[in-house]
């Protein structure tokens, strides 16, 4: 018998008599989540699995995104012990998973329906096809844009735009004067911030980071190239303070009207086309990210998953808490409460199968196309050595991608030109990865 | 009074504070002098053992540690400054005679009591944001461009943060000194026919030395070590624009995991804080003798 | 220095200190408006002052997010139990340093102080190891002790300028009456030194209540003070600046209000020995 059969039994067996589990001992749960907006709708909702699961409390740390990653990272590789959930991304998965950080998930119930899960996200939370880690929501990047603007400066997105067409429709949506800025993209320094953004553009201009000797290519034209065109299209179409902006800054101009056209996460799809706190929830139209015809997109593949650590000591508890928070059931709970269209996107088959999710999320069809385009396991047009998108999965990465990411954003403020920063981050990848071992001397 | 016995009671009696004083200090300074030397990085802890002074070399040839040491410098500096300038000027006009004195003393010393992440979300935010802050408002109403503070002047934005953190308290010191001061000084200099400043100059600028020593001394230990409000506003960017040497430790320690290098790197903070205070207490420190 | 000042001098210099005094606290009082915003109108341009649509909307959805109150004792937790226990420690040796120095006395107090320059973050994972090592992690007291360590030499050497400038012959004259050293420091030193000690006192809470390195890095929900719940709010999705506000304005309103209150006691003692 599963876990979770189990535990529904138990709570049969609670309403039947009352008192079956409060002979049980009850067992705390600490979870730490990422502040985002589905992670704290789940908090809302998790009375249903408490309800169901007398047994088990749930404690709550909920944190921003950089201060919870550096509160699990040292936690986990100190076997500190302080968590039995806890929320980490496709990078981390597979790096913790070889280092037997995690608790394996080869055996969740039947009716977990782990083939549901979509194929390129299941890959990304697999070590050697043992699960790791279970996507909570997952997500690609496509093309946001304001169908208005487009419509009243004469240009028209296609649903497969090249990047010559983005110059083309940012130069004609962009007023400044009328507070209207032609493209909103990310600036702000970090591996998960402009160079998750910048790593893909680059992979659609047919850059890559290393060789298959782990060389740094930051010295290679396709990086010019794709650095002088983000520092042109930012300079000339992009709104101020461009380098201190991120994921949210950049939704919060959006959703106030201030952007032309976003290129970011898929999962914002469901934000800015949500009248309660978007001012131009009806206007938004999307696109597949652009190429620059190399024969890769400039989408990327994220999954904020849930995990195990292997000093959790309840770690069958946990299971049974991440077998609810991203099953269909809990699925089909958001839809009753708050509507489809904010049930987690981009985990499961079955969510773009349902016509009542199609048809209440504009951006559906538009998201699975995205995220089934990326692949971690190729990314780039030429050969490299390593997997993941827009991220390089090796635990050096998230050091060097953040220092490489400040060298941009200093370009981007006008600090260096693009030439220094490339210089700079070529010097500095080949020191990191000289240090680090990857390049023998 | 300094009998055997009052001695040997007083030793017992610092004894505790020292003691726990001296733990607290050796052993993490013992832990990090040992990691400092040490290949240790959180996420790769197969790759581990001795490796001299690799991690030293690694952290002071990073192309961020000069700037690091010379923001480090115009941070505590750029604070002092304003704090002190402020401070007085702050307190030789609430220490005349004016009406609400309680309330207007009260808004003065607010700040003092925010917390270091709050103040950092506030100002980036509700003030420097070029789109939605009031400095792009102001700028925008009187028809000119938005500035972006911390994109442009990431180290100046950093330090009008902390030095409006700390205001306070250079005031309230400073207008505690100035409250000592015997009036009739003042009031004779005055008889003999020294102007605002000279009275200002010779008499209150004199008397508030010792005031302005303590200010020095207490921000630069808590100014050595901000951290939060960097975290916050720019991450130490664009570049390496407004990195301080605490925050280049921050960046080894918790972005790069590397345990090794962010002990070395703590290590070359204590020494070089200790050079200040060395510096310090020599310019200084007689100030507090009195 | 109470001068006869002519009627416009004194309301020249209340227009200009009302300006410089609101001009200082403007951010806090500017975030204290907005968290009664709607979220629109918390960034609307221009922006609005009064006119709007006053809302206590953002503080319930802040506290559905999350329960204010136990951050919030823990904060009180931590910052009295800090104090309180640095107080013992420090009050001794501080007393010892006042009445009976030694050539070694200053150096001493300046070592205290240079404990303080080590940057947290250099030594987080020596501290974690060991707290994991003693079982404190995300412990009440573990957090306690370490705000303690912290902030003990600023107590010190509060006290000890205080204490400084006790006479002598007072201590004297006690012991001639036959007190005992603890007597001595229970009933006669204590007393005289209580504006010291309390203005010591409130620093310590403000300081404790405020720090934001080790109360985030060694808590998760046991022992969880209010940075650690502002730190949840930095940067959610989309308009957010009115739940910040409301957030910020809840993390600080109570040592905010302690502070205003007892400002007059923690100006008296706020003087580190630079008045004579």
């Amino acid at each position: 018998m599963t876990m979770l059969t189990r535990a529904l039994l138990g709570a049969t067996a609670l309403c039947a008599c009352g008192f079956a589990a409060a002979a049980q001992e009850t067992t705390t749960l600490t979870i730490a989540t990422v502040n985002n907006g589905d992670m704290i709708r789940m908090q809302g909702l998790a009375d249903a699995f408490t309800e169901a699961n007398p047994n088990i409390e749930l404690e709550w740390v909920t944190l921003e995104e950089n201060v919870l990653r550096q509160n699990v990272t040292t936690d986990i590789a100190t076997n500190g012990g302080q968590y039995d959930v806890i929320t980490i991304g496709t990078y981390e998965v597979p790096i913790w998973g070889r280092q037997n950080w995690l608790v394996p998930l080869n055996d969740l119930p039947a009716e977990y329906d782990v083939d549901d899960l979509l194929p390129p996200i299941r890959a990304g939370l697999s070590v050697d096809d043992t699960l790791y880690a279970v996507p909570f929501y997952g997500e690609s990047s496509f093309v946001m844009y304001r169908k208005d603007l487009a419509e009243a400066a004469g240009v028209t997105i296609p649903e497969q735009p090249t990047w010559d067409e983005i110059k083309a429709a940012a130069a004609a949506m962009n007023d400044p004067d009328a507070g209207i800025h032609g493209i909103c993209l990310r600036g702000k320094a970090g591996w998960g911030e402009n160079m998750a953004f910048l790593t893909t553009m680059a992979n659609s201009y047919g850059a890559r980071w290393f060789d298959e000797n782990w060389q740094p290519q930051f010295d290679s034209p396709e990086w010019k190239a794709a650095i002088t065109d983000y520092l042109d299209l930012m300079n000339n179409y992009g709104p101020p303070g461009a380098s201190s902006n991120g994921f949210n800054e950049n939704l919060t101009l959006f959703q106030q009207g201030k952007c032309g056209m976003w290129i970011d996460a898929t999962v914002a799809g469901s934000f800015v086309t949500d009248p309660n706190n978007s001012t131009v929830a009806d206007q938004v139209g999307f696109a597949l990210a652009p190429d620059a015809g190399q024969g890769k997109r400039a989408n990327w593949l994220w999954a904020w998953s849930l995990a195990i650590p292997s000093s959790s000591d309840a770690p069958e508890e946990a299971k049974q808490f991440l077998a609810w928070a991203t099953s269909k059931d809990y699925a089909n709970l958001v839809a009753e409460t708050e509507g489809w269209a904010n049930v987690p996107p981009g985990t499961r088959t079955s969510l773009y199968e349902n016509p009542d999710y199609v048809a209440a999320a504009p951006f559906a069809q538009m998201t699975i196309d995205s995220i089934n385009a990326a692949d971690p396991n190729q990314p780039t047009r030429d050969p490299v050595p390593y997997t993941g998108v827009q991220f390089v999965a090796i635990p050096e990465f998230q050091g060097l991608g953040t220092t490489v990411g400040q060298e941009f954003s200093a370009a981007l403020a006008g600090q260096k030109t693009a030439d220094e920063a490339l210089a700079a981050a070529q010097e500095l990848a080949l020191q990191e990865m000289t240090s680090a071992g990857y390049i023998q001397q | 009074m300094s009998t055997q016995a009052s001695r040997s009671a007083a030793r017992l009696m610092l004894s505790p504070a020292v003691l726990i004083l001296l733990v607290w200090m050796i052993v993490p300074l013992v832990l990090t002098l040992w990691f400092s030397f040490q290949r240790y990085n959180l996420l790769t802890p197969d790759r581990s053992g001795f490796i001299g002074f690799a991690n030293y070399a690694e952290f002071v040839t990073s192309p961020a540690f000069w700037l690091a040491i010379l923001n480090t410098l115009l941070l505590v500096l750029g604070v002092l400054v304003i704090t002190v300038v402020g401070g007085i000027l702050i307190a030789l006009l609430i220490d005349q005679p004016l009406w609400g004195q309680g309330i207007v003393r009260i808004l003065v010393i607010s700040p003092f009591f925010i917390m270091p992440p709050v103040a950092a979300l506030i100002w980036k935010n509700m003030f420097f944001n070029p789109s939605n802050g009031l400095f792009a408002e102001a700028a925008k109403a009187i028809g000119m461009r938005p500035f972006d503070f911390l994109g442009q002047a990431p180290l100046a934005s950093i330090i009008l943060i902390v030095a409006w953190q700390w205001l306070p308290f250079a005031t309230l010191i400073l207008l505690t000194a100035l409250q000592s001061l015997d009036s009739e000084r003042l009031e004779a200099a005055e008889m003999d026919g020294a102007n605002a400043w000279n009275r200002f100059r010779f008499i209150m600028v004199p008397h508030l030395a010792r005031a302005i020593t303590v200010v020095v001394l207490i921000q630069t230990i808590f100014l050595l070590g901000i951290l939060v409000e960097i975290l916050v506003t720019t991450n130490g960017g664009p570049g390496n624009q407004s990195t301080t040497l605490t925050y280049l430790v921050y960046q080894e320690a918790i972005l790069s995991s590397d345990v090794g290098a962010a002990a070395a790197g703590g290590v070359v903070a204590v020494i070089l804080a200790n050079i200040v205070a060395v510096f310090l207490m020599r310019a200084i420190g007689n100030n507090l003798d009195s | 220095m109470a001068r006869a000042v002519s009627t416009s001098r004194k309301a020249v210099n209340t227009a200009l200190a009302w300006g410089v005094a609101l001009l200082i606290a403007f951010p806090i009082l500017w975030t204290f408006l907005t968290s009664f915003k709607p979220e629109p109108q918390a960034v609307a341009s221009p922006p609005v002052w009064f006119g709007f649509d006053w809302t206590v909307r953002n503080y319930v959805d802040v506290q559905n997010q999350r329960d204010y109150f136990d951050y919030f004792w823990n904060s009180v937790i931590l910052a009295l139990g800090s104090t309180a226990l640095g107080l013992v420690i420090a009050i001794p040796a501080a007393w010892s340093m006042a009445f009976v120095p030694g050539r070694r006395t200053k150096d001493l107090l300046m070592w205290m102080l240079s404990t303080k320059m080590m940057p947290g973050v250099a030594v987080l994972v020596p501290i974690y190891l060991i707290f994991i090592q003693l079982g404190l992690l995300d412990t009440r007291i573990g957090l306690v002790v370490v705000l303690m360590l912290i902030n003990l030499p600023i107590i010190v050497w509060m006290l000890y300028t205080y204490f400084r400038e006790i006479p002598g012959e007072i201590l004297e004259a006690a012991r001639m009456d036959g007190a005992s050293l603890g007597r001595e420091i229970l009933y006669v030193l204590t007393p005289m030194a209580i504006p010291g000690i309390a203005s010591t006192v409130l620093l310590n809470i403000i300081l404790a209540w405020n720090e934001a390195f080790w109360t985030i890095v060694l808590t998760t929900t046991n022992a969880a003070p209010l940075t650690k719940f502002i730190s949840g709010f930095s940067s959610p999705q989309g308009l957010f600046y009115a739940k910040l506000s409301a957030a910020s304005t809840m993390a600080i309103a109570p040592i905010l209000i302690m502070g205003w209150f007892s400002q007059k006691q923690l100006v008296r003692g706020l003087t580190f020995g630079a008045v004579k």
